[in-house]
């Protein structure tokens, strides 16, 4: 049969050129620096935007397409989680407590990623990086959205989930990850690539991601589990992009080498600091655990990391100097963070508990070089405490270190047993540091980190409080008055897990649903 | 080093001592003794005897831990920013040379936390 085609349908790459480059002109009536005005003063010299390789040929009508597709996958399946009480399925109401910790610590960052990504591709020149960027903040807005979405379930039955955004912005740790983030989007566009497309998509995707997804699916999460597999080709888009922005500015002039390795040195420490959450929550948070943090640092890092950066090292690209110190730090990470928690646990967003015997042996064998020597003696003497009604809640306000905003819990590097305190003078005033790295940030650039939002002073300063409070009343109870700041309710999203409605709730319902009763 | 920046770039930094409503703030950490994670942050009047610092916040913010109740004061160790520094107990913080966000820590010989363990 005689088949006639009226017109040449376009090929994939001529489609592609057409529908992403082709859609760039050169202005006539304005200035190129006009128009894009932030593409110089971060010093990072640009020759030829047309080198920009594309990594993916992906175009915007392919791209609505193939996520429409995905996202009506992913909302059947969470519509049956939701109709078959799919939030009974968890190894134990314990696991909730890391939901809570993805959606109050790391969702809000997705949708602050969307608007940086936006920022960025709106400022570059060049219409290829232009158009990844353009995806790539879509899909940061989709995979909040998504989020929110797959854990509002468990929010119909647990506590602490209620009001995450309003705590992202306000509740003391969430200033971690959220101070990060504000870092990184206050950057020129250039930092910004390397800070959030290289350095924490790149290097650090595989130990920030994948422990919460395989978190998810080892405790029985069908929500967030499904929500990461929906997720995962996005991911893998933005890995490449990464990695293409670094091979792009570092080819494009010699001149570049040294602020990119400062960028990475920079944006490689403070995403570290910030997984800092992420090792406590494989350690500690998971009932049943996927990995040791220690071993996962080995592998997607010091494994996988160093092969890359070995690859980087044509370009006269190096390996972090952190890496040293976070080497020594990995048998003590995650410890140091959960007693952190511990003492803490009268003011977050979720409950903290002390592990049972099985799982201090666990860790025992996943940490012979320091759990049983220096952390299992303040957990059993903690947990002799509880037991006689006196459980520690730690009610005085902690020093933060000035960069990361982490309380000053981490340890000399080589002395697990000392306090590392680091001080510099600037203009008149102290400032206080957990860790080399994070003082040599600030040295940089200390006009940006003076201004930060300290939650603990914040908090002395009396701006943490509901309007209309009067701190100098007689009996002011200033931890009462910041729960209600945060929108956190005492005795029910806070304190032990043992004492939590959640705990008693889920025994209750999964009895109903597994029980004659 | 200076930020990069477009233009001028001169903000006010957020903790400077006027924001305090009178207070300064003094981090204070015990060595040894990580039961406690963090050293703690406390807003003092620069007036504060330095006894009552030590007889009033702190006794509530470590006494918590078993050592704290057998601390020999007069043995303890001070350091201010790491250097050693001994606080008369009957002067003012300010008259101590305290300023605003010093840190100081003790260290209390012979107390090393829980079996030991620093902690």
């Amino acid at each position: 049969m005689d088949m006639t085609v009226a017109k040449k349908k376009l090929g994939l790459k001529e489609r592609y050129a057409v529908m992403t480059r082709g859609l760039d002109w050169t202005p006539s009536y304005q200035k190129m620096e006009d128009i894009y005005p932030y593409i110089t003063y971060e010093g990072i010299k640009i020759h030829d935007w047309d080198k920009w390789e594309d990594p993916f040929r992906l175009t915007m009508d392919a791209y609505w397409k193939y996520q429409a597709e995905k996202e009506r996958k992913l909302y059947s399946v969470l519509d049956a989680f939701t109709q078959n009480n799919g939030h009974l399925n968890v190894t134990d109401a314990r696991y909730l407590n890391t939901v809570k910790l993805f959606l109050s610590g790391i969702s809000p960052l997705e949708y602050v990623a969307h608007r940086g990504f936006a920022h960025a591709g709106r400022q570059f020149p060049g219409p290829g990086p232009r158009v990844a960027c353009l995806m790539q903040s879509l899909d940061e807005i989709r995979h909040a959205q998504t989020q929110v979405h797959a854990v509002s379930n468990y929010n119909k039955y647990y506590n602490g989930m209620h009001d995450f955004h309003h705590a992202h912005d306000r509740v003391w740790f969430l200033s971690v990850p959220k101070s990060f983030f504000d870092d990184a989007i206050t950057a020129g566009p250039f930092e910004f690539m390397v800070s959030i497309g290289f350095s924490f998509e790149y290097v650090l995707t595989n130990l920030l991601f994948v422990p919460f997804v395989s978190g998810a699916a080892y405790n029985g999460d069908m929500a967030a589990m499904t929500f990461g597999f929906s997720a995962q080709s996005d991911e893998a888009r933005h890995m490449t992009l990464g990695l293409e922005v670094i091979k792009f500015i570092l080819e494009q002039d010699p001149d570049n080498v040294p602020i990119v390795q400062r960028w990475i040195d920079k944006w490689t420490w403070r995403g570290y600091r910030v997984l800092t959450l992420v090792a406590m929550m494989m350690d500690y948070m998971l009932p049943k655990r996927t990995m040791s943090w220690k071993e996962s640092w080995e592998i997607y890092f010091e494994e996988n990391g160093g092969a890359l950066f070995k690859d980087l090292a044509r370009y006269g690209i190096k390996m972090p100097q952190c890496a040293e110190q976070i080497a020594l730090e990995k048998d003590h990470l995650s410890h140091q963070a959960w007693s952190t928690f511990y003492n803490y646990a009268a003011a977050a967003n979720f409950h903290t508990w002390m592990p049972d015997e099985d799982e201090m042996a666990w860790l025992s064998a996943k940490y012979p070089n320091s759990f049983d020597k220096l952390y299992r003696p303040r957990y059993e003497f903690w947990r002799e405490q509880a037991a006689k009604g006196n459980r520690f809640y730690n009610k005085t306000l902690p020093m933060l270190c000035q960069t990361c905003q982490i309380p000053m819990i981490f340890t000399e590097p080589g002395d697990p047993t000392k306090i590392c305190y680091r001080e510099v003078d600037y203009k008149g005033d102290k400032y206080h540091f957990c860790s080399d790295h994070c003082k040599a940030i600030f040295e940089h650039e200390p006009e940006k980190y003076v201004q930060a939002w300290m939650p603990v002073h914040q908090i002395y300063q009396g701006n943490c409080f509901p309007e209309g409070t009067d701190p100098t009343v007689e009996g002011f109870d200033p931890l009462a008055a910041v729960l209600k700041y945060y929108h956190l309710e005492h005795g029910r999203d806070n304190l032990d897990f043992d004492v939590s409605e959640d705990k008693k709730n889920f025994a209750e319902w999964r009895g109903q649903a597994t029980k004659n009763i | 080093m200076a930020v990069a920046a477009v233009s001028k770039y001169e903000f006010a930094p957020a903790d400077t001592q006027d924001k305090f409503h009178g207070a300064q703030l003094l981090y204070i950490g015990w060595e040894d003794h990580l039961l406690f994670c963090a050293p703690f942050a406390f807003p003092f009047p620069a007036t504060m005897r330095f006894g009552d610092v030590v007889a009033g916040p702190m006794q509530a913010a470590f006494g918590y831990h078993p050592d704290f109740a057998q601390i020999d004061w007069a043995k303890a160790e001070w350091f201010k920013s790491g250097k050693p520094f001994t606080p008369d107990f009957d002067k003012s913080l300010a008259e101590n040379g305290l300023k605003h966000k010093d840190v100081i820590r003790f260290r209390t010989p012979g107390l090393t936390g829980i079996k030991g363990s620093c902690s």
